[in-house]
């Protein structure tokens, strides 16, 4: 049996990503993530791993990509400024399908914001900060113990379909200190890269349907071009029109196509009732706290939580909407992921918005207060 | 001797290569080629990183592990690759636009770190895959699309930058003296540390147009009127120098190395990760 322990949420990703085989971070200091990179700093040695500190977000990006490219799990963390100033690079994961993980402890924004303060502002970023259509995968967590079990999904999914995956965060899950007990997750599957077989007809871009060839470490004698030109299966440069659209539809597919797989979500109280609240990361806790006084003035409240963000659990929010009168997204932000809710219910029942963005936490109050106004 | 490098280091099915006619990134792509040939280097073990510009499409046709990266970055992925697998020769190629203007934070770093690369940068003066606009290289008071009225930007001696930023190996050559070229990046990459080799280079399309430099032939020929090697500059008077420029080795010394130096502390913490 493990020990219950006291651990804080960014030292829980590290623990995750340790634990899921972490074996290289790059990165840049940048509050509220530093502790991240700090620990990294400390623990890598002692697993075989090697941490560095790059001259900047950019550089901390690129490191963690081309040492994905050696065969090496990797990683790094930031916060809003440095998450914008990634995303050229993100791209360059995303066309060239190199597995890596990025954290975003989301802080105030836009730009330096209030840079020890929560919120969720990046919800849009997180899917669409990089140029160009592109496949992605975010992950937020809502607990402690949470973001230990996200961050090995994390990787578990980078390396899966080879796509950059966004560990999304917010400062209060990043700071906020739990007791946790991670025995449950002891023998918690780790996906490993598969490696290729067939040297003389390696196709690191092979045309599978909503999948990936596996990746070849780089020095392991298959000596193939990896590119953030649009590129056909060898990787190498291609003007084709033709050859670009396929390359385009099954980065968009083995995403889109597999969410049976990726999607992650946790339901409470959803057989029916008044209110239905859609929350995720740390907003999800207020909203726990908030369905037990409304429930105590007989308003049946049921909360869906979103683990995946991005790609949006649609299915199942189609399943549990019709059960309710009204809908309330609920984030710190002025209202993103609302976006993709009201997209998904199209009108079809009211969808509200419960919205804080000046850098204060939801209260569980401030929620009961809005659901109450609305009656 | 070059089809016998092409035939065994080139991807065939690459070439032709998108250069105009009369480009030198040619004869610096099969300098390096030919270093990496006679330094009997396994080919599965060399890593080629470029960046984007002209230059940087060389990584494309090359047959070792090639990395086609985001503008000026090339040396942060290569930083990556090292750290990560030391036991790849990894080499950077670059232009002055990629690596002195976008990139320049990138290098300088590199620099100060003193990580195993060779770093291969092809100075023709200006952004010629855009089509000709002034980069930090390009001289003052010459013309390019974006300065049409005279560049009045000062000439950065990157070399300088480099022995400045704390880079360990730095060299100067030319397309014209290419068997001078093809010894230093040879030593470049035997170097332990941070290497360094301008390559300096010609673009007769928009560089050269645009300033009356004449045909490919005039300007590799200026190349060779102008290079005054490191052996010989010393001993010119400053009038006699004026226009011209030095090649040759310029800095070659030994400092702590960036793998090396993590590996030490690996060791001092007496952690045995294999």
């Amino acid at each position: 049996m493990m020990p219950t322990v006291l651990m804080q949420g960014n030292e829980a990703v590290v623990e995750g990503a340790i634990n899921a085989g972490l074996k290289f971070y790059a990165g840049y200091p940048i509050t509220p993530s530093t502790e991240i990179a700090e620990l990294c700093a400390e623990k890598l040695p002692f697993v075989g791993g090697k941490f560095i500190q790059m001259e900047d977000e950019i550089a901390s990006m690129a490191a963690v990509i081309g040492a994905s490219l050696t065969g090496l799990k990797a990683m790094t963390a930031t916060s809003g400024p440095g998450f914008s100033l990634k995303q050229e690079n993100i791209g360059f994961a995303a066309m060239a399908e190199i597995p890596c993980v990025i954290v975003d402890v989301q802080r105030m924004g836009p730009s330096t914001g209030m840079p020890t303060s929560p919120a969720q502002g990046d919800v849009m970023q997180s899917r669409w900060g990089t140029h160009g259509d592109h496949p992605i995968i975010v992950l937020s967590p809502s607990s402690v113990k949470e973001a230990y079990y996200i961050t090995i999904q994390a990787f578990n999914l980078s390396e899966k379909y080879r796509t950059p995956v966004i560990l999304l965060m917010d400062e209060v899950i990043g700071h906020l200190r739990e007791a946790v007990n991670l025995d449950e997750y002891k023998d918690v599957e780790i996906f490993e890269r598969p490696m290729p077989q067939d040297k003389e007809n390696y196709l690191p871009y092979q045309y599978i349907e909503n999948g990936v060839a596996p990746l070849a470490p780089f020095g392991k004698g298959f000596r193939f071009h990896v590119t953030g030109l649009a590129h056909n299966e060898k990787g190498l440069p291609t003007n084709d029109p033709k050859v670009t659209e396929k390359l385009i539809k099954r980065l968009i597919g083995k995403i889109e196509n597999n969410k049976k797989d990726i999607v992650m979500f946790e339901e409470k109280d959803t057989e029916g009732g008044d209110i239905l609240l859609i929350s995720f990361g740390s907003s999800a806790r207020a909203c726990e706290a908030a369905m037990q006084e409304l429930k105590k003035e007989g308003i049946k409240v049921g909360l869906f939580k979103p683990i995946t963000i991005w790609p949006f659990p649609d299915k199942k929010l189609r399943e549990i909407y019709p059960r309710f009168k009204k809908v309330f997204v609920v984030e710190m932000n002025t209202g993103q992921l609302y976006y993709e809710v009201d997209r998904i219910i199209k009108g079809n029942t009211y969808v509200g918005k419960i919205n804080k963005f000046n850098g204060e936490f939801f209260t569980p109050f401030d929620i009961v207060e809005k659901i109450k106004e609305s009656f | 001797m070059a089809s016998e490098l092409v035939e065994r280091y080139f991807r065939k099915e690459t070439l032709p290569n998108i250069w105009c006619p009369g480009c030198s990134n040619g004869i610096v792509t099969t300098a390096i080629v030919r270093a990496i040939d006679n330094l009997g280097l396994d080919q599965n073990k060399v890593c080629i990183v470029s960046g984007i510009g002209c230059s940087a499409r060389a990584s494309g046709y090359l047959d070792f592990n090639t990395l086609h990266t985001t503008h000026g970055r090339a040396i942060a992925f290569a930083t990556g690759i090292k750290f990560a697998n030391p036991d790849l020769t990894v080499i950077v190629i670059t232009g002055d636009g990629d690596n002195a203007a976008i990139g320049g934070n990138h290098f300088i770093h590199a620099c100060r770190r003193n990580i195993d690369l060779t770093v291969v940068m092809y100075n023709n003066h200006i952004y010629g895959m855009t089509g000709g606009q002034h980069s930090p290289t390009t001289p003052r008071f010459d013309r390019a699309t974006t300065a049409p009225y005279g560049n009045i930007d000062r000439y950065f001696d990157i070399c300088k930058l480099a022995i400045g930023a704390g880079a360990t190996y730095v060299a100067r050559g030319t397309a014209y003296h290419v068997q001078q070229l093809t010894k230093l990046i040879e030593r470049g990459i035997s170097h332990k540390g941070f290497s360094f080799i301008e390559a300096l280079s010609i673009c007769p399309t928009y560089y050269g147009r645009k300033n009356k430099k004449g045909t490919p032939a005039d300007m590799l020929k200026w190349l060779k009127d102008h290079a005054v090697d490191i052996k010989q500059g010393s001993k010119m008077d400053p009038e006699e120098f004026h226009d011209k420029f030095i090649i040759g080795e310029l800095l070659n010394i030994d400092e702590p190395e960036f793998v090396e130096e993590y590996q030490k502390i690996l060791n001092n913490l007496k952690v045995n990760y294999k």
